[in-house]
């Protein structure tokens, strides 16, 4: 993308000044995306982002500037800004030796979202409309999007680093609305992976339709959620995006450094139940959080957060861990070169437990089972979060039986982490995710199988 | 004319026998400045600037974007929004809005004071907050302190007669807060938006995040249970967010909102009168121009308690045979067009927020509600928010209370007007905060 000697030479401008660390980001990302809703395609987008984010470093000062502009003359504009918003003084020169690294060999694409024709793209949108609508006569809107992109990398810093990567993702999701005597319901699929086109080899789009329409049907006849606190069984899959609200963005290293999170101070201590062993995992091929460097240029990595119940360590970016003095764990990671990296989750997940699924919900007198959560948000300091349960079930005598409709899920990681009494054998990864930190979207994977915890609040509406 | 103006004409002049053509294009500059412990932790100075094309053609709509303005690349993006059009689904009402001949009513939307402020006054203002705050309350620490101000100019042409262009800056200051009793940790922010610095309110932003992060300590969980909700402004806003979803005309002709066979129906209580203003000079999402470049304006959408109608851009209004309310929003050059509220305000009632809570047995006033994006279905009118506040009892502020959730209905059928009843009577606080929702592209 950029030159060998342009980049040394931008980064001895960016440094110039005295800085301790530069760093170039470059980005060239091609992407597609189409949309139907109303038995239309209502559009097919081509979109073309491409340019460079420049990091001075200086004491615990970042000065940060971008740049459309890949040029040698460009790149050094940008690189004096952010090394003027960094510094006002120093001086003297440094010299830069860039040592290729090698990114994680996470998966191989055989076919780039380029190469396909557009009519290929559109046509998964029409099986979709077409497979949900034959669900059932009261399915009556549906709505699907589809999106690919192909997202290359360079990062260059003063620590001698360079590196590159191609990340390819392809994503469809999918809303359908059913219509009966109570008003109508939604529901909700997706499927999306870090590869090539041919993820639809595997991926059925029809039978995600199906599951969507099933959703919205099985919600028609669907009774009030209990409001108050109950046993929760949550499905294989469905779940994973718990353990990211309630203790990955805890486990985040800037956070934990400005004390913004209930886990600081708390390696080596028991902070879950002893079943729990989470994972933050940037190596998992062709899931949706998969990367080969993180967006500082470090291969990516397994990194075990808690093991059996024990916080083991927390992820960590470039500037925390240099902060620190210890090594980067792959999570630094960004939007778009127009942004600073941060700490960032990959792929998070909780492993495998004995119990079989059947097992927990016949272990479970009242209770609620829930088979999809919606969308969440954490207060990363005190550990309180809320999630809405799109799928739920109400559990009696061990049984599932009636479909409930929407609420919220409320309450706080740490106890919930504690709270887990029964873990099932039957681990599966969830949905695609965009995870949002500091007004940055990046794209996150999660799983876990299916769990119960023994208390939780739900916030439904029947008295 | 501007820069921008002649990037866009130029690219519509190209227009082929048959195609409508929109150019949108747009140039930002921004200053990020976040401080901690009274040190910069960083600086950022970015501009950045796009374009966005749009063909529409034998009804079938084709789009494309890039994130430079380079002469190939404008070019390769018209070629590609060309391409697309290929592969749309014709669509009889789709087209380009058109001039309808309502008047601009001018806003000072760019401040020469801002554009003037000098980098070393921003970061003073950024560390000032940062002491003010800390000096609110002894239980308060920092998590950052952070100004951003952006500047942007942007134009739009189209095949159809629209040639608009203008400019716009603002800025803010925010402040996020922990409190610390014992081993309970609790959060706060504040924040002071303005035109310019000279607008900002440093000591109420900062008594507003030190206030919010103690007043939580020590609260508890309450037992459930139905009582009467005073919502705070702040939460009011965001509630008015979600029932802006349900007023989109685009929701309603695809048949997404419960409120579409409501027009002219009482839906929400007498008290209750809701108005989308962005000609409003004191809101801070005031603007001349809608996203497809008409003229802003008032529409009154809830008059009374009785739906008027809903807001709408060009397609939903052609399709739903009405004309536009010049509510088209545009997320910047990457997108095209979707519906939303422009600056929707609740009218203020007759009472004070006290005098409310002075006449209620038992209650809660909310002060801040979380997961209201994944809570809410604006189709079946279902909510559930995690919340926490005060309870009332007897008319006076009591306990702190938190990790509650309210949940409700909103109205549906005559009996089940639970929101909007409850949202009422109205207070007078007369607090405007900043409400843009849109119905985002794929």
């Amino acid at each position: 993308m950029i030159d060998h000697d342009v980049l040394t030479r931008v980064l001895g401008a960016a440094v110039r000044g005295g800085a301790e660390f530069a760093e170039v980001f470059a980005e060239d990302k091609r992407s597609t995306s189409a949309g139907l809703d109303d038995g239309r395609i209502e559009q097919v987008t081509s979109g073309r982002d491409r340019g460079a984010g420049i990091r001075v470093v200086k004491g615990d000062t970042t000065g940060f500037a971008h740049t459309a502009d890949l040029s040698e003359a460009g790149l050094c504009v940008a690189a004096e800004s952010a090394a003027a918003a960094a510094s006002q003084g120093g001086g003297g020169t440094r010299v830069i030796e860039l040592t290729r690294r090698a990114a994680t060999d996470v998966n191989r694409v055989a076919r780039y979202p380029d190469d396909v024709p557009k009519a290929e793209k559109v046509e998964l949108l029409r099986r979709i409309d077409e497979a949900a609508r034959a669900a059932g006569a009261s399915i009556v809107q549906v709505s699907a999007g589809y999106g690919d992109s192909r997202r290359r990398i360079l990062v260059a810093n003063t620590d001698g680093v360079l590196a590159e990567d191609e990340q390819v993702r392809g994503l469809v999701r999918m809303s359908v609305v059913a219509n009966g005597d109570a008003g109508m319901q939604t529901g909700f699929q997706s499927a999306g992976q870090t590869v090539g086109f041919e993820m639809f080899d595997t991926v059925d789009v029809e039978e995600l339709a199906r599951d969507a329409a099933r959703q919205a049907i099985t919600k028609l006849s669907a009774r009030p959620a209990p409001s108050g606190s109950l046993p929760v069984v949550i499905k294989r899959g469905s779940g994973g995006v718990l353990f990211h609200e309630a203790c990955g963005h805890g486990l985040e290293a800037d956070l934990v450094a400005k004390g913004a999170s209930v886990y600081r101070g708390k390696a080596g201590e028991l902070v879950a139940s002893p079943l729990v062993t989470l994972v933050d995992d940037g190596t998992m091929s062709t899931e949706w959080g998969a990367i080969g460097i993180d967006d500082e240029g470090h291969p990516s990595q397994y990194n075990v957060l808690i093991e059996e119940g024990v916080l083991t360590d927390y992820m960590w970016d470039y500037l925390r861990a240099r902060k620190e003095g210890r090594r980067q764990s792959g999570n630094g990671r960004r939007q778009s070169y127009m942004h600073l990296p941060m700490v960032r989750m990959t792929n998070t997940y909780v492993l495998n437990g004995t119990e079989q699924p059947d097992d927990i919900v016949r272990a479970t007198d009242h209770g609620v089972y829930v088979a999809k959560l919606g969308g969440g948000s954490v207060n990363t300091a005190t550990g309180d979060f809320v999630f809405g349960m799109t799928e739920a079930y109400l559990i009696e005598h061990g049984e599932i039986t009636e479909p409930l409709r929407e609420g919220n899920l409320v309450g706080n990681g740490p106890q919930v982490l504690r709270d887990i009494d029964l873990l099932g054998n039957d681990f599966a990864m969830g949905n695609p995710g965009t995870c949002g930190k500091d007004g940055q979207g990046v794209p996150v994977g999660d799983g876990q199988p299916t769990l119960r915890v023994k208390a939780m609040t739900i916030g439904g509406t029947a008295t | 004319m501007s820069e921008m103006q002649a990037i866009a004409d130029a690219v519509i002049a190209q227009a082929r026998p048959g195609e409508q053509v929109e150019a949108f294009v747009s140039r930002d500059s921004e200053t990020d400045i976040r401080v901690y412990e009274g040190e910069i932790e960083h600086f950022v100075s970015a501009r950045s600037e796009g374009i966005g094309i749009r063909i529409i053609r034998d009804g079938r709509t084709g789009f494309a974007y890039a994130g430079t303005l380079d002469q190939q690349a404008v070019a390769d993006v018209l070629a590609e929004a060309r391409d697309n059009v290929e592969f749309g689904t014709p669509d009889e009402w789709a087209g380009l809005a058109e001039p309808d001949g309502v008047d601009v009513v001018a806003q000072e939307l760019w401040s020469a004071t801002l554009a003037e402020y000098s980098t070393d006054r921003k970061i003073e203002l950024t560390k000032e907050l940062e002491r003010l705050t800390l000096a609110a309350d002894g239980r308060v620490r920092i998590d950052d302190a952070n100004y951003s101000d952006v500047a942007s100019e942007s134009a739009v042409a189209t095949t159809t007669g629209i040639r608009r262009s203008g400019r716009e800056n603002g800025c803010y200051v925010s402040a996020s807060t922990l409190a610390d009793d014992g081993d309970e940790t609790q959060t706060g922010f504040g924040f002071s938006v303005g035109r310019s610095p000279d607008d900002f309110d440093l000591a109420k932003a900062a008594r507003e995040a030190a206030d919010r992060a103690t007043r939580l300590l020590g609260a508890t969980k309450p037992a459930s249970k139905r009582l009467t909700v005073v919502l705070d402004p702040f939460v009011t806003a965001q509630f008015l967010g979600v029932i802006s979803g349900t007023l989109n005309g685009e929701a309603v002709i695809k048949g997404r909102s419960l409120f579409r066979d409501r027009v002219g129906e009482a839906v929400a209580s007498p008290q209750f009168t809701l108005v989308d203003d962005p000609t409003n000079p004191l809101a801070y999402t005031a603007t001349e121009l809608d996203g497809e470049g008409l003229a802003a304006r008032r529409n009154v959408l809830i008059d009374g308690g009785t739906l008027l109608g809903f807001v709408h851009s060009s397609y939903s209004a052609r399709r739903a045979n009405t004309v536009s309310t010049a509510n088209a929003v545009r997320g910047g050059f990457r997108g095209t067009p979707g519906v939303g509220c422009l600056a929707l305000q609740l009218t203020p009632g007759a009472r004070l927020q006290a005098e409310l809570v002075a006449d209620i047995d038992d209650g809660v006033l909310v002060q801040s509600v979380s997961g209201m994006h994944s809570g809410v279905n604006s189709i079946s009118g279902d909510f559930s928010t995690g919340a926490s506040g005060l309870l009332i009892t007897d008319g006076q502020l009591g306990a702190p209370v938190r990790e509650f959730t309210i949940a409700s209905t909103l109205p549906r059928h005559d009996h089940e007007r639970r929101l909007t009843r409850r949202a009422s009577p109205t207070s007078s606080t007369n607090e405007r905060f900043g409400h843009r929702t849109a119905t985002e592209p794929e």
